[in-house]
């Protein structure tokens, strides 16, 4: 193992019996500019049929933008190569984006959104002739009531932070509409729940203020007790927060936000293992978000489209995000009568978080997700989804140079353990094991910044993955950091059976030399590979 | 790539027999008497075969003997001699002995003048490595390297901020580095103290050491990164913050001198600095005359966390005495989040002689820690805490 | 039996791995939950269709409640459009790969930060700028954010916004912009382009957009160029990309930011699902610093000429001048984003100035059928892509009727305005049948007055 960027081929392939002999596609695809030949072309146009506008010179495009030009098939060949050169949840035991929730996105589901009446609805078109899809929108927004013990749900936002920005945006108007705008100018969050919901609490304007984790890994309390006062607008808090460990002292929490006169505002992106096990409103919260990609299965898409969901208490619904899906009450009453749904806007609505409605095949997905399970399917996805959790935390706990911090307390949906012993050991780092992990097949995220676990890993195995994927996942990390000990190098110059070898990424960070298109690379490096 | 290689040889002595520090030949005397045995050697030599791994062309810039030749021939690294100990252990240097460690030591213990003159012999290199502990940190920064350097963890106490976190991330490090540097204090307990039971890291000053090269990995699609809470951005927001006619002491640390960078101010690296309106009031204050200023006008403390042991009063900032404490209009203290994370959950500390005036901190203090944001983190009496 | 979502929910399976965790039950690891926050039944929720063939019924059933879309012929735009999806389209994003991955490193998902690149890249020779995002959720967060940004690089907190966008648009610029910078708005001349505007220092950005929510094309982009410059701000231009095959790009009349929305660039209209929203600049450090979401650059690997890919500036975030801006970001649209890049890889230059010409052919023909049959046009004089205004006695009572004759004749803009909407997809027939409905349903209207 002297040279560490040999070919896959020269490598030991089997290096320890029962791990995958995988390598990622590698099609050295060209960039799609290298592939084009003047006049080719991959799909044809309609032509005018009517006059041509002569456009005045000041609007008038110059020169043809220089897109590449090629044939229909090979814009087929190239794009699929690239997607094989893609590692999705649909192909690897996708455990290791810990907070994510990559479950598996029932195939299904997106056949029924593939239909032209989802596909080809337009969004202004005249509620009746879209009874069908509110219809989905309302029953999905009952289901999240009862899930939730809500008042109502807004399926408007379009992910998870734009659905925590609602949130915060309910919470300013409600704050204004009692004239207490002005004063309640900080939101409290916790060290352990998602960066968003600061980042988008500074965005509406708030102060920050945040509160690190107590000697038992929850929450200072006391810190709380400090926080809160005239000044607090909310409390933004994810529980079980991304340590897995769920917090139980949640409704002191609350409760001590509200006597300051402040709401408190629930983050259920780590929902899935309490789903129908504990409810956002008997904890006394008065808003509260889920992330339909997350619990909800709709697939993530390489980042988006998304979609999330808001919801609030009775004294919050005039404000919620708007239009919301109504039913017109006795309006399909007679015998065989469909119900009438109606799109409406909250008296003091915040207004719209996104274009139109929301991201409706999300939303129909989401909607036949639940449908396949029901009430006992959701709580045996919970169970499940914790049992695999508590599991794949029993074989991680014994790989030497691993460890869990507040090894004593119980985890719910994930767990963020922790490489320090490894990387004292032998200095190769979180990231750089989960590099090499990705040489099996797999791959995991760290944990956001800044690493208050040092040298993180934080791993979700949900309800979706078998107890043989579990023991694959875990001897995969026992390899690679078995490997790390005996040869470090070797793990920190990984990958070798990747698309591409190492990066060197000192050009993404030099404005002379960095190239965040096609036009600057030719521009900068004469459209040569750089050595 | 040429590296510049100083050991400290009795680094690390005292921490195995529990004397907690190895400064002072006594100290060492008793040490190696106790039967310690000396790892800063061993440590070098995992750091160079690290290097060496990475980038085959390096070649080591050292002093003879224990003080770095024993290490790169261990490490099979090429070096050039740049330098020979005064009379310590000139005996040993180049001799062609084979071992390292305890062979070496039998000679007399290197002192912090050895360390400082090898820093001046070394010269030019394109990065200076020494292993050791806290104080030769503070040696290594009083002889003023002109060049970047990195700490090989081999001391007992490691609490600056210029080591790598072990030998083998200190080699990784030095072969990765691309010629970017960020400030790192220098802290050192006082083990006078220490050995009697008290606890408390001094700032001297600052190294400069190569920034932490980006890494790839780690970032997440759909989040909202934390903000790097760098300290210009925390200056920034303390600038914001600051009124109109209220006077603000500035203690030593290196984000507190960002603030006076934000003001255009250059303030004393180690001492505290009274501004006001955007103008520099009082330089380098003593405690008296802070006194007078905080007795006679509004005054607002602001101060660093000192240290990775969390001390925010009574280490390098003794001007802010009881009396001037109980002076002042408020205290703000400045820490960028991952400071923060990285005491691992101990609370903050005040030490300032005084049990009352520490108690009247006892409970949780607001860290800002970027704009509109900040922590509310716990701080402690340090008598209390390690009592 | 195991559901067939849950693999390890057999009794057995669960037995097995609690004995290994030595664990009792799954009650243990909920020990944390106190009773009194436990819900102590069953969730109250529909039955399930637990079998694949009852849930597609099930489902089925539902969207049979909406019309289906063949049966009606629509002109609906404002902000989402009917424009053909070529098929390579769908069978790209619908790959298991793109639609299911998420954020793996540059190695095992190469793939995908090579399409998103791409994207990028093409959208850049489109606008004529180097700097391209990967996708924002939409438009309308994308103008909120470049005018962000522009604040942040001017250091000043007011833009002035065209007042020829859409009322949903400007209510989401304004919250989004609140607290930290003021909105102002320019006012619209009688042709339908931006009116006469002052501008003085204080102002951070001037948002033009084109075409204006009227489908109306902006003429006079150079002169408010060089006004925003005259006083230091950015003129920041909101355009659909589709328009760019043969509308001048904003850069080429001296836009520092262009912003807008992707949705025509391949995506099926999806009741509102297909929105993703693009920005774009020079290279320009000080603005690269701004951008609050990613964007992916080139980097070599350790293998001599391998493209890689990789975080330009990632930690930009710590050099903005100013933390005003620290944005949110999220699952936006990426997959979107990828769909773009397909689309304008099918097209090429041929094929953007081909739907260029024939959008802008048929829009006018439509004005001057309609227009023939009795409606007001607005802005006649201008140019305009793809929509325009009509003024009709009354909105709601022509929509009806053309609605009652299989026609979506408009989006209605107020009591007498409608807003119809011509893409390639619409055939010359299709407009006359929209002219000859509307000719008899205004004469009806008229009648009944």
């Amino acid at each position: 193992m002297s040279s560490h960027t040999e070919p896959f081929a020269s490598l030991p392939v089997t290096p320890k019996p029962g791990l995958r002999r995988f390598h990622q596609a590698r099609w050295d695809e060209e960039i799609v500019f290298e592939l084009s030949r003047p006049g080719r072309r991959g799909v044809g146009v309609p032509a005018p049929d009517a006059p041509l506008v002569e456009l005045p010179e000041s609007v008038a495009r110059r020169t043809p933008p220089a897109l590449p030009e090629l044939s229909q098939n090979q814009v087929v060949r190239h794009y699929l190569r690239l997607s094989q050169e893609t590692l999705g949840a649909d192909f690897n035991i996708d455990v290791g984006q810990g907070t994510c929730t990559m479950k598996y996105s029932p195939k299904v589901n997106d056949s029924l959104v593939r239909d032209p009446r989802v596909a080809a609805l337009h969004p202004l078109q005249p509620e009746s002739t879209v009874q069908g899809v509110l219809e989905i929108y309302w029953r999905l927004e009952q289901i999240l009531k009862e899930i939730s013990g809500m008042a109502r749900v807004s399926l408007q936002p379009g992910a998870g932070s734009a659905a925590i920005y609602a949130n915060i945006a309910m919470i300013r108007a409600y704050h204004a509409s009692r004239g207490e705008g002005g004063q309640r100018d900080q939101v409290i969050t916790t060290m352990f729940s998602h960066p968003s919901n600061a980042a988008c609490a500074k965005v509406a304007g708030y102060e920050v203020i945040t509160l690190m984790p107590d000697a038992d890994g929850n929450p200072d309390i006391e810190a709380l007790r400090a926080a809160v006062g005239p000044r607090t607008a909310a409390l933004m808090i994810t529980n079980p927060e991304d340590t897995g460990i769920f917090n139980p002292r949640i409704k002191e929490f609350v409760d001590l936000v509200h006597e300051a006169g402040g709401l408190a505002c629930y983050d259920q992106a780590n929902a899935n293992g309490i789903l129908g096990i504990t409810r956002a409103r008997d904890a006394g919260f008065d808003l509260c978000h889920f992330n339909l990609h997350k619990t909800f299965s709709t697939p993530h898409a390489c980042g988006g489209p998304a979609a999330g969901a808001c919801g609030v208490s009775a004294a919050l619904v005039p404000f919620l995000p708007g239009p919301v899906v109504d039913r017109v009450e006795n309006a399909g009453t007679a015998a065989g009568e469909p119900e009438v749904y109606t799109l409406t806007v909250p008296e003091r609505s915040v207004g719209k978080i996104r274009p139109f409605l929301g991201v409706t095949p999300n939303v129909v997905r989401a909607y036949a997700w639940v449908m396949a399970l029901g009430a006992e399917g959701l709580r045996e996805v919970a169970e499940t989804a914790v049992l695999n959790n508590n599991y794949l935390l029993a074989k991680v706990a014994r790989i030497p140079g691993a460890s869990v911090p507040w090894a004593d307390r119980r985890r719910v949906e994930q767990v963020r353990y922790s490489w320090q012993q490894l990387t004292e050991e032998t200095g190769v780092h979180s990231e750089e094991i989960g590099i090499r992990a990705a040489d099996f097949g797999v791959h995991y995220w760290t944990s956001h910044h800044p690493y208050v676990v040092p040298e993180p890993f934080t791993l979700e195995p949900t309800e979706s993955y078998s107890r043989e994927d579990l023991d694959e996942y875990a001897a995969i990390l026992a390899h690679v950091a078995d490997e790390a000990r005996k040869d470090p190098e070797f793990v920190r110059n990984a990958p070798y059976r990747q698309t591409v070898h190492r990066i060197d990424p000192a050009s993404l960070d030099d404005p002379a030399q960095w190239s965040p298109s096609w036009r600057a690379y030719r521009r900068k490096h004469g459209g040569q590979p750089q050595a | 790539m040429i590296v510049g290689l100083i050991v400290n040889p009795v680094a690390g002595l005292g921490g195995a027999v529990a004397l907690k520090g190895s400064d002072g030949p006594d100290i060492q005397a008793r040490a190696l008497a106790l039967g310690a045995v000396p790892r800063a050697a061993e440590r070098a030599a995992a750091a160079l075969r690290a290097l060496r791994a990475r980038r085959p062309d390096v070649l080591v810039r050292t002093v003879a003997g224990p003080m770095g030749e024993d290490s790169a021939r261990a490490a099979g690294v090429p070096y050039r001699l740049a330098h020979r100990p005064a009379a310590t252990s000139g005996g040993t240097a180049g001799s062609g002995a084979t071992s390292t460690g305890a062979a070496d030591t039998r000679t007399a213990p290197t002192g912090p003048a050895d360390t400082r003159a090898a820093v001046a012999a070394l010269g030019e290199v394109d990065l200076l490595l020494f292993a050791g502990g806290d104080g030769t940190a503070r040696d290594v920064l009083d002889a003023a390297p002109r060049p970047p350097v990195l700490g090989i963890p081999a001391g007992v106490k490691v609490y600056s901020g210029c080591f790598a976190l072990s030998p083998v991330a200190a080699g990784a490090t030095v072969a990765g580095f691309d010629g970017r540097t960020v400030d790192a204090e220098v802290v050192d307990l006082d083990e006078e103290g220490h050995r009697a039971g008290l606890v408390g890291a001094r700032l001297y000053g600052t190294l400069r050491v190569p920034a932490a090269r980006e890494r790839l990995s780690g970032r997440k699609t759909g989040s909202s990164a934390a903000p790097p809470g760098s300290a210009e951005s925390i200056a920034r927001a303390v600038v914001a913050d600051m009124r109109p006619g209220t006077a603000y002491a500035l203690g030593p640390g290196a984000t507190t001198l960002a603030v006076g960078r934000a003001l255009g101010l250059a303030l004393t690296p180690l001492g505290v600095d009274v501004v006001r309106d955007g103008a520099l009031l009082a330089p380098d204050v003593t405690e008296q005359r802070l006194h007078a200023i905080a007795m006679s006008q509004v005054t607002h403390g602001v101060l660093s966390v000192i240290g990775g042991q969390g001390f925010v009063i009574g280490r390098g900032n003794q001007q802010f005495s009881p009396r001037v404490l109980a002076a002042l209009a408020g205290v703000v203290v400045l820490a960028t989040q991952q400071k923060l994370a990285a005491l691992g959950g101990r609370p903050l500390l005040v030490d300032s002689g005084d049990p009352r005036a520490d108690a009247a901190f006892e409970g949780h203090v607001r860290v800002v820690t970027g704009h509109r944001e900040s922590v509310l983190y716990r701080i402690s009496s340090a008598s209390e805490e390690l009592s | 039996m195991a559901h067939p979502y849950i693999p390890n929910a057999g009794p057995e399976t669960r037995a097995a791995m609690l004995a290994e965790i030595g664990a009792p039950d799954v009650a243990e690891f909920y020990r944390d939950i106190p009773a009194e926050l436990r819900l102590d039944r069953p969730l109250d929720l529909p039955a399930p269709y637990t079998d694949e063939p009852g849930l597609v019924r099930h489902l089925h059933g539902l969207l049979a409640r909406n019309t289906h879309p063949a049966e009606l012929l629509s002109f609906l735009g404002h902000g989402c459009y009917h424009h053909h999806v070529p098929a390579v389209c769908d069978e790209v994003n619908g790959r298991g790969e793109f639609l299911t991955a998420y954020a793996g490193e540059p190695y095992e998902d190469h793939g995908r930060f090579q399409a998103l690149f791409e994207y990028v890249s093409m959208m850049a020779e489109l606008l004529e700028m180097d700097v391209v995002n990967v996708p924002v959720y939409d438009g309308y967060q994308a103008t909120g954010t470049a005018l962000r940004m522009a604040a942040r690089r001017t250091g000043r907190s007011k833009v002035l916004v065209s007042g020829a966008i859409a009322a949903d648009k400007l209510a989401k610029i304004r919250d989004y912009l609140t607290p930290d910078v003021e909105v102002h708005l320019a006012p619209v001349a009688d042709s339908g382009e931006m009116g006469e505007v002052r501008l003085d220092d204080t102002f951070a950005a001037l948002y033009l957009e084109t075409p204006t929510v009227h489908g109306v094309v902006e003429t006079r982009g150079r002169e408010l160029a060089e006004l925003a410059h005259g006083v230091g701000a950015l003129l920041v231009v909101g355009t659909d990309p589709i328009s760019l095959g043969v509308l001048a790009p904003p850069a080429s009349y001296g836009a520092d930011l262009v912003c807008g929305d992707i949705q025509s660039l391949g995506m099926h209209p999806q009741y509102g699902g297909g929105q993703a929203g693009f920005i774009a600049s020079h290279d320009d450090e000080r603005l690269v610093a701004e951008f609050p979401s990613r964007l992916f650059g080139i980097a070599p690997t350790a293998v001599p000429g391998e493209y890689g890919f990789g975080d330009v500036f990632y930690d930009r975030t710590s050099f903005a001048l100013r933390e005003e801006g620290k944005e949110w970001v999220g699952t936006a649209a990426a997959l979107w984003g990828i769909t773009a890049g397909v689309y304008l890889a099918l097209m090429g230059p041929q094929g953007m100035r081909e739907i260029g010409e024939t959008v802008l052919a048929r829009t006018r023909y439509a004005m001057r059928a309609l227009a023939a049959a009795g409606a007001a046009v607005r802005h006649q004089e201008a140019v305009h892509f793809r929509e325009f205004a009509v003024e009709v006695p009354d909105a709601d009572a022509l929509l009806a009727d053309l609605h009652g004759r299989g026609i979506l004749g408009g989006v209605r803009l107020g009591d007498r305005e409608v807003l119809v909407c011509v893409t390639e997809r619409h055939s010359i027939a299709d407009i006359d049948t929209l002219a000859a409905a509307v000719k008899d349903a205004l004469s009806a209207l008229g009648g009944a007055e």
